[in-house]
């Protein structure tokens, strides 16, 4: 896979009180992560072609892909593909990188969501929607010890046309 | 092809009215917004001021709406390193209250295309909101680096 043929469709900075590491670890662990990621459990082999999973409480994988780059703490690259039907036969695959530079005494992380194909602004609303309440939380988390809890629509204009397209959605 | 804007929504774990009196404080913002200052009396169509006392420059404004703790928007018009000669620039605060939190969404808009100052705010806005949720939520304040890198510069220029 060729990853310069991804160009960035959603980009997302914040600053967050702590350590590369500590985010780094929050990105990657299911302790961290169910708290602050809609209680989604993060499996991450952290080593280019190791397998990422991001499991719902029921056990079942939301999201599955495999990770590309992978410089801890500083960069990981993953494939990020949430398991609809056909979704990525449609859309293509989608890549996310994250991103962490110090910052003075913080850290600036930068979420980028990345497509190798022009994709519709409907679509990309589910990630627009999506990040910065993901990365809130986390922020929050990390500086407070409480994640956010963000009761969020679904995000009907992404799912209507995603099932224009033919994707299964629930 | 619309004109080039920025936007942002972050949430923070505090109040609609907590959020808007930070954002309005003169004292509060030299706080989280790492030694600059809005100055203004807030009333529509009257002056507005961020101070950058760090660098000793400002940006300029007007008061457009002022409707607390919902809309917040001004003129923006960066009176340095050359962006004076780009016409002024509008920004639009919108805080809506969440069961726990606030979403707080900021619309930085009205550049023309190749605008400086649409580069500078870009990088400059998450890191105030970052700094800003910071200080409502854990009482910290974030620092931002490159005002240590442009000392350095003017201290060896």
């Amino acid at each position: 896979m060729n990853i310069d043929k991804f160009k960035p469709a959603i980009v997302y900075a914040i600053y967050i009180a702590s350590t590369p590491e500590k985010v780094w670890e929050a990105l990657t662990t299911a302790e961290f992560s169910k708290k602050y990621f809609s209680a989604l459990a993060v499996e991450a082999e952290l080593k280019v072609g190791g397998a990422f999973i991001a499991r719902a409480p029921d056990g079942s994988v939301h999201i599955s892909g495999e990770v590309i780059e992978c410089n801890p703490p500083r960069r990981l690259t993953i494939t990020w593909n949430v398991n609809w039907p056909a979704l990525v036969e449609k859309l293509g695959v989608t890549l996310v990188t994250y991103e962490i530079e110090p910052a003075g005494d913080a850290v600036r992380l930068t979420l980028t969501q990345a497509h190798d194909r022009p994709i519709d602004d409907d679509i990309l609303s589910g990630g627009r929607q999506g990040w910065p309440a993901i990365l809130s939380s986390l922020k929050s988390l990390l500086e407070t010890g409480q994640a956010l809890v963000i009761k969020m629509a679904p995000p009907q204009r992404m799912l209507e046309a995603l099932k224009r397209l033919g994707i299964g959605t629930p | 092809m619309s004109k080039p804007e920025f936007v942002y929504v972050i949430y923070i774990a505090s109040t609609p009215e907590k959020i808007f009196k930070a954002l309005t404080d003169a004292n509060m913002s030299e706080q989280y917004w790492d030694g600059n200052r809005v100055v203004s009396d807030w009333k529509i169509g009257g002056p507005f001021a961020l101070e950058l006392k760090r660098q000793d420059k400002h940006v300029t404004g007007k008061v457009l709406e002022f409707d607390p703790p919902r809309r917040l928007a001004y003129t923006f018009h960066p009176r340095h390193d050359g962006m004076e000669a780009e016409p002024p620039s509008r920004v639009t605060f919108e805080l809506e209250q969440q069961k726990d939190q606030v979403r707080l969404t900021i619309v930085h808009d009205g550049f023309e295309p190749g605008s400086r100052a649409l580069e500078g705010i870009s990088r400059g806005w998450p890191f105030v909101l970052s700094s800003l949720k910071s200080y409502l939520e854990a009482g910290k304040v974030l620092h931002a680096p490159w005002y240590d890198t442009e000392s350095a510069q003017r201290g060896a220029a």
